[in-house]
């Protein structure tokens, strides 16, 4: 199994990220472009001792995510927008209860029943929050099949490290095309943490006390602690799991910024405008929460101009702004509904310069 | 000297907070009798729900998860796909149940999953102050349904045992009541089969308590008693309804 590539779509490569990260439980509903996930789990998790389960709806797997979560299990469940919706609530109790877990949106185009394209319209909901309260989870932003696998399995170990939801996001373009996977030594799933609702009995502790996993804070001043301490954790989780890629940026002057499937069709503009000469360059986010902002800035300090291409109406454009110097000009060019943005639109606004 | 009546092993030492008269303080009660003589309180993972029981994870002496509204059988059902070695039960009122969390139940049921229910209806949502729920009686009363609740207005009743007794998946399900203390004994019986029925892996297993609620029926706890016997048993008749027939085996 090792080292062993096989071309594989980004979907599958989800699935396989999480089996080769340990986790053995998975929750879903059917939703295009992502339900491949799903049947991939359904057909492999059994003969590993695993549990797949077609819940009901996205509320039920989301609550579902909670309870193997809360029992110590490493668990997964991913959808696509409409469905990523109805999950908002349990996230903020996950967020809240400080559960890991991976949760993984494969964006099609909204807003509503919107279509099935490929889009980025979902970066607010998982960036800022989405659910109720002042929360936070990782976002990781994967541009390839390579990168989808390798970031589900860090995705797990963040969950861990912080004991936190982790988002994963990416669009049903790489969700459904088909690319060289190289994985790595699977890893057996990890033991129950110590705060997991296991049952007293569990592992021979039979007078430990009980424990429980719960998001209501009634006492005076209760809530407000659990704040305090929920956002030193997001602060440290801010200043350590920034994570960003850089090309040609050492002498450019005007600077791509672009996530996901976008970021592929910069980089291919990039490389023909720099064949014409021109100084250019592309910075692509790979943590959107935490977003790499003092790289950013530090960029926009030497560069004329940045062009942010996003397949929204400008969703993290809001988070270029906040990271980018006052005197860096940004320029927007987005699509929406399901439109792709492709290398020849991003260069012709290149050559415009 | 013997001891005739202690508090149950499976019960905290922190004091309810329930109006006077309420009985999810007796349902709990009862519940943990159930865990003390089955012996599963060091193997249960109870999931309380969001209604006045919303502090159950105080209440009961053993691992608990505190579940969103109306999610516990979507949360038990993983809590027992993820340690099937654990005993999982919920605890939840019949807003919690029959409304927001209504497909989460009847679909645990189908599955047919491993896990026990208590399930407390009251005819209201107590909690948020007595608004009407699923379960509302006909002409009964309530904040939004102040004119008395009618068919053509309102909508009728849901009546879980019923519904329930069309799924394949139930092993055990029974409506109790605990107006006298003979019918607590009776509730108790109950509450065992349904455990027994999980201890031996016979599928979902569900118990309806028909509880007052004399604050939100703004009612003495004596007049509520009477209103459970006289007026919401005649419409939810108390009884088994479903016993598979290893649950009473061995
Ligand atoms: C999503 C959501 N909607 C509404 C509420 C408000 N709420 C809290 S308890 C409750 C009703 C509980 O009634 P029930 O389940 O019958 O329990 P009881 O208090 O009667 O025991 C409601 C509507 C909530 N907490 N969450
Ligand atoms: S409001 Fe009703 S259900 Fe809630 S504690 Fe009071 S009597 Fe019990
Ligand atoms: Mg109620």
């Amino acid at each position: 199994m090792k080292d062993q590539v096989e071309l594989v779509s980004g979907n599958r490569a989800v699935a396989s990220g999480a089996l080769d990260a340990g986790c053995r439980m998975y929750f879903g509903y059917p939703i295009t472009p992502q339900t491949e996930i799903a049947e991939y789990m359904s057909a492999v998790l059994p003969e590993m001792n695993g549990v797949f389960l077609q819940a009901e709806s996205e509320l039920a797997a989301i609550n579902m995510v909670y309870g193997a979560a809360g029992a110590g299990r490493r668990v997964m469940t991913t959808s696509s927008s409409p469905g990523i919706s109805l999950m908002m609530e349990g996230l903020s109790y996950l967020a809240t209860a400080e559960l890991p877990c991976v949760i993984v949106n494969v964006m099609r185009g909204g807003p509503g029943l919107g279509n099935i394209a490929p889009a980025q319209g979902d970066y607010f909901q998982a960036v800022k929050g989405g659910g109720h309260g002042d929360y936070r989870t990782p976002v990781l932003a994967p541009w390839s099949v390579q990168e989808i696998y390798d970031l589900t399995r860090t995705a797990f170990d963040l969950a861990d490290r912080w004991r936190n939801p982790v988002f994963i996001l990416f669009d049903g373009l790489l969700g459904t095309m088909m690319e060289p996977l190289r994985t790595r030594e699977p890893i057996p799933e990890r033991a129950a943490p110590s705060w997991a609702t296991t049952g007293i009995f569990a592992h021979g502790a039979n007078d430990r006390a009980p424990r429980s996993i719960y998001t209501l804070h009634m006492p005076e001043g209760a809530l407000t602690e659990v704040n305090r301490r929920l956002q030193a954790k997001y602060r440290e989780i801010a200043r350590e799991e920034v994570r960003y890629d850089e090309h040609f940026t050492g002498d450019a002057e005007i600077l791509v910024v672009a996530y996901g499937s976008v970021a592929r069709s910069a980089l291919q503009a990039v490389r023909v405008a720099r064949q014409q000469g021109r100084k250019v360059g592309l910075f692509r986010p790979v943590s959107l929460w935490p977003f790499p902002e003092e790289a950013l800035h530090a960029l926009s300090e030497k560069v004329r101009k940045i062009l942010v291409a996003e397949m929204s109406s400008g969703q993290m454009l809001e988070d270029v702004r906040l990271a980018a110097a006052p005197s860096c000009k940004i320029d927007f060019l987005g699509a929406m509904g399901g439109e792709l943005i492709y290398p020849g639109t991003i260069l012709s606004r290149l050559q415009e310069e | 000297m013997a001891v005739l009546f202690s508090r149950p092993q499976s019960l905290t030492d922190t004091p309810f907070r329930y109006c006077p008269g309420c009985h999810h303080g007796l349902a709990h009660r009862l519940v943990a009798e159930a865990l003390d003589e089955l012996n599963l309180r060091e193997k249960a993972v109870g999931i309380a729900s969001v209604g006045c029981s919303v502090y159950t994870n105080e209440f009961f002496n053993c691992d608990t998860q505190q579940a969103a509204h109306g999610r516990a059988p979507a949360v038990a059902t993983a809590v027992k796909r993820a340690r099937p070695e654990c005993f999982v039960f919920t605890y939840q009122g019949d807003g919690d149940l029959a409304s927001i969390g209504m497909a989460e139940t009847i679909h645990a049921a189908a599955r047919g999953e491993n896990i026990s229910i208590i399930f407390i209806n009251n005819a209201c949502y107590g909690m948020t102050g007595g608004q009407m729920a699923p379960t509302t009686l006909p002409e009964q009363k309530t904040t939004t349904s102040p004119l008395g609740r009618e068919a053509a207005r309102e909508g009728n009743p849901v009546d879980m045992m019923k519904l329930l007794d069309a799924l394949e998946g139930p092993a055990y399900l029974s409506r109790v009541v605990l107006t006298s203390p003979g019918k607590q004994a009776a509730a108790k019986k109950s509450i065992l089969r349904a455990f027994r029925a999980q201890m031996k892996g016979l599928g979902f297993s569900l118990v309806e308590i028909l509880s007052a609620c004399p604050s939100n029926w703004r009612m003495t706890p004596v007049e509520a008693l009477h209103y459970v016997d006289e007026v919401m048993a005649k419409y939810y008749p108390p009884g088994e309804v479903r016993v598979a027939k290893e649950v009473l085996e061995g």
